[in-house]
């Protein structure tokens, strides 16, 4: 069972502080009750050295990246936590299949099942957020390949680097997808002074015509 | 001497855990392990020689994660190192009785459909490492860790297909006792027997304790020698780090409680070292190895459900089958996979355990519709197939690219049937349906169709198909020619129950070919059969009044605990049929716009009473669909309800189709929809479709990660004049770009619009595309741009 935001996943079918009619309340009911049995939740995370080798580029597990964004997010952090989360094959399959005979359906769950991702990330968050106040590290927001100028074909590296395919099932396409499609790999940066200001998502984002844009 | 003699008799010892190991001796996370074959021969070499010295049997080489796709330049190295290294280390330690296995773990990617990873590329991925294994000298072939069981049957048919070892396949199950892509110990099973395995098993994932559970369910199923090698308990984070919990001694008592399920081969996978293999060997070695049981069981699969024939009867759903239908022969003509898959979806719903796939039409090409079909339904569907066709390569298509153990429609008693079949159903798995008929035709007794059957058997054998994978069909004759033919089926099926303790099958409804009111003779003939022992029906589950017969002969024969099918099929029912009537009237058009296609219906049929066809959709179909896309450009109406408005339009429609049956169908135009190559990502696709399907335009949708010269060749021959296309991210819209120079060189005239998440009017424009439809109604528009509204 994930809690997720009901307004996010409206938010992301389109309504913008608008309420749904009757008849969408109820199928996103319905539609919510398949998707928790769908979804199979599962995450891997692991904590790596961070460098800082000049202005926008670091070195992570190995791993050199160049990113301005990644950079200022993770800006005094010595190390951070890799993490990946999946809701599962599941989901997927429920998406296909409505595609197939309801695409009302499958827009709906489309849309739950993006709200039930963060929200699990979330949840990931917490946890990692404990494990790290109990050695005495802040945690930074989390930051995905894909967002600003952190090139998305770093999902294959943490792929790598956490195991992934065996270890949660989930995958990279040749293409930078991940499948499960409802799956999110993300840095996390460790620092030794708490940080107030957690931007994360759509405020990093420089697609500004967005129409899910908060 | 040859593991084979071993196997079964003595226990047998794998090893423990390669790369726990190697990262505890500094191999980096992220690091490839089997780069050490090159860089850390000697690491290699020492880690086999402390298993070997533990006293194990078996060595998996180095190779888990061989293959092309993470070692372009160099496998053939990694992996003739990888058995050298264990050759050494067995002729090291003075243990040349002991076996070295090619280990073969998952590519790391997830196949087609859900993933991008074709079928036979991930065959031809093993394959290349079983050649290079085989030849280095390697004794067996170890398949392991598999989650997906599509993969492993991709790599259990390479190692067939590339070498003559013995192939051992252990899968990874969750607590739950499932596999990540949703297989179970049953369905996973089936598949691996099927494919003629020597021995299967579990590894990975979870310790001794939590896979008790699943080894008890193994040793249930399974007719071949199990396998079992857990982790050292469950993992843990500690420090960001991962660890595992059980010492050698606790591991070898957990283990000693599983040599006494019934197990044949041991060992051990991550957290486990040569000290736990050397506890698990003390512990065990003294135990007597319990003998491996046949179990007899017909079964078949997908790739998460199993369906045992011969307990309950089973129900095969007969639809998906062009006889006598002209919509399914048009949908596969038009290569309209959707209807089909509608269709089978609705049987499931209904209530089929199997369903039975025919798409024989002399004007298509079989196999390859059969391929795209069984590939589209099995990831929509979790019911086993039944592969009916007469067509050879059709059959053997349907049965390589299958998900499972299918089910095959069918082998007869003429010889040279059973000759083209048989060896598929000997390489590919499956449950085979004999009918009785041979070189003279339908025996009218049931003599002599028992004989038939009996040959069947016998023939099967020389092929080394056990009696279990055969179900005989009694050949349901229609009354209307011979008053004694159902007489005569009904007595082939006892016969066949009680002389050949075998399973049977009927196409039930060809019994009342000819007479009217067929349900009437269908039902009650069905249960008929059923008293007779019938153990499999293909019927049509979307008539009430077959799986009335059905659940009441379930109900009736102790086969339902406490009735409880049958209450909760029709508990909430009225007695009588029920009749549709409705106080509130509601308009064609109102309904449209609320999106409730049943009321949309009823409302269709109760309007074409008074008024012709079109002027219904000219006078209220349309112009609510108008109504609804305008809501939703002015930001009043949201997705959500202009898809359920679409549904109820197009339910609308096809009442209005029923009624102009005759009247030719009129297009308004024909457009590709196409996600680009490398690209997941369909629903925006298909929701432009639907939009598109409701306002009249004939959709030729080419799916998604289609190659660009796929849509070319589609424009030419089918003479379309639009293209849309879809992309969700940055690095799928460089294969959109491709795919839009591709078109321009070929077919300058065609018109191209294209959507997608991260696409923007400046970047539709720079990639050179004639429109960027910002949403579904925006595409609409542009078609009608150009076809003229």
């Amino acid at each position: 069972m994930i809690a997720f935001e009901r307004s996010e996943a409206l938010r992301y079918l389109g309504y913008h502080g608008t309420q749904p009619d009757a008849a969408v309340e109820q199928a996103i009911d319905r539609c919510a009750e398949e998707l928790q049995s769908a979804a199979i939740p599962k995450s891997v995370f692991q904590a790596f050295e961070l460098t800082h080798l000049a202005e926008g580029t670091m070195k992570l597990g190995g791993v050199l990246i160049r990113s301005k964004n990644l950079a200022r997010t993770l800006k005094g952090c010595t190390s951070v936590y890799l993490m990946a989360a999946t809701l599962g094959i599941g989901v997927d399959r429920l998406i296909t299949r409505a595609s197939a005979v309801r695409m009302s359906d499958a827009v709906i769950y489309q849309a739950i099942a993006a709200a039930m991702i963060e929200a699990y990330c979330d949840e990931i968050n917490d946890t990692l957020r404990h494990e790290a106040e109990r050695v005495g590290l802040y945690c930074r927001p989390r930051f995905s390949p894909g967002y600003g100028d952190f090139r998305i074909e770093h999902q294959r590296d943490f792929s790598r680097l956490l195991d992934t395919p065996k270890k949660i099932g989930l995958t990279v396409t040749e293409s930078c997808l991940l499948v499960p499609i409802k799956s999110v790999t993300a840095v996390i940066g460790l620092s030794n002074t708490p940080q107030p200001c957690h931007r994360k998502g759509c405020e990093e984002c420089s697609k500004t015509d967005c129409a899910f844009r908060r | 001497m040859n593991i084979m003699q071993k196997l079964g008799r003595e226990w047998l010892f794998f090893d423990g855990g390669t790369g726990t190991i190697l990262q505890s001796r500094g191999l980096a996370a992220g690091e490839l392990p089997e780069t050490w074959n090159l860089t850390h021969p000697e690491e290699i070499v020492s880690l086999h020689c402390s298993y070997l010295q533990a006293g194990c049997d078996i060595i998996n080489t180095n190779t888990f994660g061989a293959n092309a796709l993470k070692y372009p330049e160099n496998l053939r190295e990694i992996v003739e190192a990888a058995v050298a290294h264990a050759k050494k280390a067995r002729a090291m330690s003075g243990r040349s009785d002991a076996y070295i296995a090619l280990d073969i773990g998952p590519t790391g990617r997830l196949l087609q459909p859900m993933g991008d990873l074709p079928f036979e590329d991930a065959v031809a991925l093993f394959g290349e490492v079983v050649r290079i294994g085989a030849a280095a000298g390697a004794d067996l072939v170890m398949i392991e860790t598999m989650s997906d069981s599509y993969e492993a049957k991709a790599a259990v048919l390479a190692a067939k297909e590339n070498c003559d070892l013995p192939v051992f396949a252990t899968m990874i199950f969750d607590e739950k006792g499932k596999m990540l892509t949703g297989g179970t110990v049953d369905s996973v099973v089936a598949m691996l027997e099927g494919l003629r395995v020597d021995a299967l098993g579990v590894n990975c994932g979870l310790g001794p304790v939590q896979m008790k559970p699943i080894v008890q369910r193994l040793t249930e199923v399974s007719s071949l020698p199990i396998i079992v090698t857990p982790n050292a308990g469950l993992p843990r984070s500690e420090n960001g780090q991962t660890v595992f919990d059980i010492d050698p001694d606790a591991f070898a008592q957990y283990m000693a409680d599983i040599a006494d399920m019934g197990v044949q081969v041991l060992g051990g996978c991550c957290g486990t070292t040569p000290d736990h293999i050397r506890c698990m060997i003390e512990a065990c070695r003294t135990k007597a190895v319990a003998p491996v049981i046949k179990k007899h069981r017909t079964v078949v699969s997908s790739f998460s459900q199993a369906v045992e024939i011969g307990k309950a009867p089973v129900i095969i759903g007969e639809r998906i089958n062009p006889t006598g239908k002209s919509k399914f022969k048009a949908a596969l003509r038009e290569n309209n996979i959707e209807y089909i898959l509608a269709e089978g979806l609705a049987q499931e719903d209904n209530g089929a355990h199997i369903l039975d796939v025919n798409v024989g039409l002399p004007e298509i090409d079989e196999p390859e519709m059969m391929a795209r079909v069984v590939t589209r339904l099995q990831s929509v569907l979790a019911l086993p197939l039944q592969i009916d066709t007469s067509n050879i390569e059709a059959m053997e298509r349907g049965m390589r690219l299958y998900n499972g153990k299918p089910m095959i429609n069918s082998v007869n008693g003429k010889a040279e049937s059973m000759r083209a079949v048989f060896p598929l159903v000997k390489k590919y798995g499956g449950v085979v349906v004999g009918l009785t008929l041979d070189e003279n035709g339908i025996p009218d007794t049931a003599e002599g169709r028992v004989a038939i059957a009996r040959r069947i058997y016998e023939t099967a054998a020389c092929y080394d198909i056990p009696r279990e994978d055969i179900v005989i069909d009694g050949l349901a004759m229609t009354i209307s020619s011979d008053s004694r033919s159902a007489l005569v089926t009904l007595e082939t099926l006892r016969r066949v129950r009680d002389e050949l303790g075998g399973h049977t099958i009927l196409g039930v409804s060809n019994i009342s070919f000819g007479l009217p009111q067929r349900e009437i003779i269908n039902a009650n003939f069905f249960t008929m059969a059923l008293q007779n022992g019938l153990s499999c029906a293909i019927i049509n589950p979307n008539a009430d009044v077959m799986m009335r017969s059905y659940r009441a002969f379930l109900a009736l024969t102790d086969q339902d605990p406490q009735c409880s099918g049958y209450i909760a099929a029709y508990g909430n029912q009225p007695a009588a049929a029920p009749q549709v009537v409705s106080h509130v009237t509601m308009s064609l058009g109102e309904s449209i716009e609320r999106g409730m296609s049943e009321r949309a219906v009823q409302a269709t049929r109760e309007a074409l009473a008074n008024i012709a066809p079109l002027d219904l959709v000219n006078s209220e179909l349309i112009p609510a669909l108008d109504r609804v896309g305008k809501g939703f450009e002015k930001g009043t109406i949201f997705l959500p309800q202009l898809l359920m408005s679409a549904e109820a339009a197009k339910a609308a429609f096809e009442v209005v189709k029923d009624a102009m049956k005759g009247a030719p169908q009129q297009s308004r135009g024909k457009i590709i929809l196409a996600t680009v190559k490398g690209d997941i990502h369909d629903i925006g696709k298909n929701i432009v479709k639907v939009l598109l399907e409701n306002y009249g335009y004939q959709v030729i949708d080419l799916g998604k990660d289609v190659d660009p010269a796929m849509i070319v060749r589609t424009v030419m021959k089918e003479q379309v004049r639009l293209v849309g296309l879809s992309a969700l991210m940055t690095t799928t819209v460089v294969s959109m770009e491709q795919t839009i120079r591709l078109l321009r060189e070929q077919k300058p005239d065609v018109k191209i619009v294209v959507g997608g998440a991260v696409l923007t009017q400046d970047y539709a424009d720079s990639i050179g595309a004639d429109c960027y439809a910002r949403d579904a109604m925006a595409t609409v528009h542009y078609a009608e741009q150009i076809f003229g509204k």
